[in-house]
């Protein structure tokens, strides 16, 4: 068997130990740096970022419409909504709310009430134009929302998502 | 005798090593023009407004023919320009987009997440516009015609300069004793040298926005420089990494190699065993 | 492998020892309780390297195939998916295209290694045959990977190799159930491609299993070394660990430098341009060539006129290999005490290389221009010959009747007669 020669000098055993420790040190900053790679091709790739935001032309949507387009994988509802909707939901504001938020932080323009089309409850798609508050209902669990896609009963835990969403000019509006 | 039996296995070896190089660079009447690529070599990185010159070239002249089916405009932005840029780009595009209430398809402006749409709608349609040849696709061209030789780099044909040769060895007649098909012309660096794509560029042919002067090499250079980014988006990444990645193994080798030495100190004279 | 007397030095690893006896089984194999050869050169490296090589492969592989669609209309342009949008991506494949051909250059020189030291011989046979069934499963795999981008050398080269399997048409079309059995169809297509993902993702690790067998075969006489002569004595052996940790530690890392200049800055050398054409079942490239790892077996296909006997020869090429311990009757196993082996070696190797080149070559292709000149067919014969003569006939004389030089009596009697020479 070999052993380690007691008598070496102490200086030789320090410079040996920091050449094993730099080394194992080098050595394992390299694992994790090649390990990088690895893990990060499972985020989203470059085309599927690219899909990431939507312009969307509001001019085609007539007033008292809603359209339906598909963001991110997701339904988003793009509400053109009339003076009488939007003062039925300025004034549901203070209606007894389950998720509070006033409607002016729900809407950058009031005109255009833009959401996620994905019931907070357990994730089906609510129905438009339906329910007890003129606004959504959710066929699954039966969750209400009202015209500013504010949870009033139901299941469902919290109001229907703002996504970001940015309006470029007076007709078009990029999401995401 | 050990060693000699080895030398003369090592010298087998290398002659036959160099007989079949010497055979190798023997062939091929013409030989391509090298061209000095300023993205070639270890450091080489794409020139920007070759490239930007070259799209302008795909975009004017070759996309009559050639698609570019793998690369999307977002891609664009590699040769120096916006997103804003980009975007504008893709406008200058159609493409259908479902159809409308009366069944008729409809069509919307390109976005930068569209791929550059291919000149035919099949293989067929192309093939009949072409007098029967099929253009290639344009986007893996810059890697699909080279021919990279390890043992004998000196044979290797770059992508880059077999497109310049095609480019600008066409002959106005075939020379004597050559009898071309229908349809076909003359050039020097197409394999067999009977193409069917009539000469496709010529001095002053499209007007750079840069306002180079656009002979026929400038032309080609640029479209070639186009072409092998269209091929290979990501050379300068791979280069940038590698550089890195050779320094930091080499550097651990190195310590490795004294880690080594040490824990063999005593074993290796046999210092051991006295 | 394993090892009965490692003793667990922390409480916890005591405590789990006794419930699973892994630690032990790692470190009886790869730690300080195997006990290796104090003499081991270089060459020895290569075996931890291709087991490297296999893990590198295994893990690009599976992350690939996240993004990998094994359809035809959808193959080649989900590979340039790979390559321009996921992250990383080009760095996965390239590092997988390029370390296919890495595992196989470290394979070669691990198996040629074994040649020239006599790793072969008694007691070491079945180690030798696991050795040689990786190689073949990695053949196998190696082909099928090749197919999966659905290039123009993928789909054609899949053609001739399948249709290889035609050959074996001992009654009325038996060759052509053989094939249609082979591609799910009646040429190379959608079915074809998917058996060849599917098989693609399995062999990997039934050539982990064979690995494990391998190595388990390699611990019960241990491993051979450069004299061929057995350790015996306490003084001829040293602890895998840390003497052989090191050596391969610095050896893979050095590899991985080299295995970077391919991926980096050659990525494409070792590939065929024309695999960057999509397939297409209407036009034959004007030359298929094969992986460079298959050359030197496809010349010796195109060596023999017949199209059966052909294909039986491109076998036997290979599966001679197995005989190889019985064909070599010599009682010393390194070549290094026997010199017309070692000459022989040199020239089975110089020939092999030989018939690799002449593999891409077309068969009318003169080579030597001597008289009528030589073409590459004549010479690819020539070379089959040889190629065999050397199995069948050198071997099996020159190791019974060489006469071989004095071998030391133990490793620690060389080391220390080398030590009274310095």
């Amino acid at each position: 068997m070999i052993t380690n020669d007691q008598a070496e000098h102490s200086e030789e055993v320090t410079r040996r130990n920091f050449l094993y420790v730099a080394s194992g040190a080098v050595g394992a900053a390299g694992v994790a740096s090649a390990a990088w790679p690895l893990v990060n091709q499972m985020n989203p790739s470059a085309d599927v970022l690219a899909l990431a935001s939507v312009e969307v032309d509001l001019s085609t949507i007539p007033m008292g419409h809603t359209v339906k387009i598909l963001w991110r994988g997701k339904p988003v509802f793009i509400r053109h909504r009339t003076e009488s909707e939007i003062e039925q939901a300025v004034a549901d504001d203070h209606a007894d709310l389950k998720d509070p938020q006033d409607d002016e932080k729900r809407a950058i323009r009031p005109e255009w009430l833009i959401m996620v089309g994905v019931c907070t409850h357990l994730g089906c798609v609510p129905l438009d134009q339906r329910g007890d508050f003129g606004g959504w209902f959710c066929p699954c669990h039966g969750s209400h929302y009202d015209i500013s896609g504010r949870i009033r009963k139901g299941p469902a835990p919290r109001n229907l998502e703002v996504p970001k969403y940015a309006f470029l000019n007076d007709t078009t509006v990029k999401i995401g | 005798m050990l060693k000699l039996v080895k030398n003369i296995g090592l010298m087998v070896i290398i002659a036959l090593g160099g007989i079949t190089m010497a055979q190798a660079s023997g062939d091929s009447a013409y030989h391509l023009k090298k061209n000095d690529w300023p993205h070639a070599g270890p450091f080489g990185k794409f020139d920007k407004a070759a490239l930007q010159r070259g799209l302008q070239v795909y975009k004017e002249v070759c996309a009559a023919c050639h698609s570019l089916n793998m690369v999307a405009f977002r891609e664009l932005t590699a040769l120096g320009y916006s997103a804003d840029e980009v975007k504008a780009f893709a406008s200058e595009y159609e493409f259908a987009d479902g159809v409308n209430d009366d069944g008729d398809v409809k069509y919307r402006k390109g976005l930068p997440q569209d791929y550059f749409p291919a000149p035919f709608a099949s293989e067929t349609e192309a093939r009949d516009s072409n007098s029967g040849a099929l253009p290639p696709d344009f986007s893996l061209l810059g890697k699909s015609r080279e021919h990279l030789s390890m043992f004998t780099p000196w044979n290797s044909i770059y992508g880059e300069d077999y497109i310049v040769g095609i480019l600008t060895t066409y002959h106005e007649e075939a020379p004597h004793g050559v009898v071309l098909a229908e349809g076909m012309h003359f050039n020097e660096a197409f394999p067999g040298n009977q193409i069917a794509m009539a000469p496709p560029i010529s001095d002053d042919l499209v007007e750079y926005a840069d306002g180079t002067p656009a002979t026929m090499e400038q032309i080609a250079h640029d479209v070639a420089t186009f072409m092998y980014w269209a091929a290979e988006p990501k050379m300068e990444v791979r280069k940038a990494m590698g550089l890195k990645v050779i320094i930091y193994m080499s550097i651990l080798t190195i310590l490795l190699y004294f880690v080594n030495k040490r824990v063999w100190k005593k074993v290796k004279k046999g210092d051991d065993l006295v | 492998m394993g090892s009965s007397n490692y003793e667990p030095t922390s409480k916890a690893a005591k405590w789990f020892e006794e419930r699973l006896p892994i630690l032990g089984l790692i470190h009886g194999t790869l730690g300080a309780g195997y006990k290796a050869p104090r003499n081991l050169n270089y060459w020895w490296n290569f075996g931890s390297l291709a087991g490297f090589m296999l893990v590198v492969q295994i893990i690009t592989g599976i992350v690939l195939v996240m993004h990998y669609t094994p359809h035809v209309d959808m193959a080649f342009r989900s590979v340039e998916h790979i390559m321009r949008d996921v992250n990383y991506g080009w760095l996965l494949r390239y590092t997988h295209a390029n370390g296919a051909s890495m595992f196989f250059v470290v394979v070669y020189i691990h198996i040629l290694r074994g040649m020239y030291f006599g790793s072969y011989k008694s007691p070491r046979e079945v180690l030798w045959f696991l050795g040689l069934v990786i190689y073949l499963l990695m053949m196998a795999t190696g082909f099928m990977g090749y197919v999966l981008p659905w290039g123009q050398m993928s789909f054609w080269g899949a053609t001739v190799i399948t249709n290889l399997f035609g050959a074996f048409d001992f009654y009325n079309g038996m060759g052509e159930s053989i094939l249609h059995l082979l591609w799910g169809g009646f040429s190379v297509d959608n079915p074809t491609l998917q058996r060849f993902f599917s098989l693609h993702y399995l062999l990997p690790f039934v050539i982990v299993g064979v690995v494990i067998l391998h190595i388990w075969a390699l611990h019960l006489p241990g491993s051979n070394n450069p004299l061929g002569i057995d350790a015996k004595g306490p003084g001829d052996k040293i602890p895998f660990h840390p003497y052989y940790t090191a050596k391969d530690a610095f050896g893979l890392s050095f590899f991985i430098v080299i295995l970077a200049i391919f991926i980096f800055y050659l990525p494409n050398i070792m590939g065929h341009p024309d695999n960057y054409i999509e397939a297409n079942p209407m036009v034959t490239p004007p030359h298929i060539v094969p992986e460079w790892y298959y050359l030197p077996f496809y010349t010796i296909l195109k060596a023999v006129p017949d199209k059966l006997l052909g294909v039986v020869a491109m076998f036997a090429s290979i599966l001679i290999f197995f005989v190889l311990p019985w064909l070599d009757g010599s009682k010393i196993r390194s070549a290094k005490f026997r010199p017309v082996t070692a000459f022989f070696f040199w020239l089975f190797i110089a020939n092999a290389i030989f018939l690799g080149y002449l593999g891409t070559k077309l068969p009318d292709e003169i080579m030597i221009h001597i008289g009528g000149g030589l073409d590459a067919l004549t010479l690819g014969r020539i070379g089959t010959i040889l190629y065999f003569a050397y199995f069948i006939v050198i071997v099996p004389l020159v190791s019974r009747m060489e006469s071989t030089k004095p071998v030391p009596t133990s490793i620690a009697q060389s080391v220390l007669d080398s030590r009274k020479e310095a």
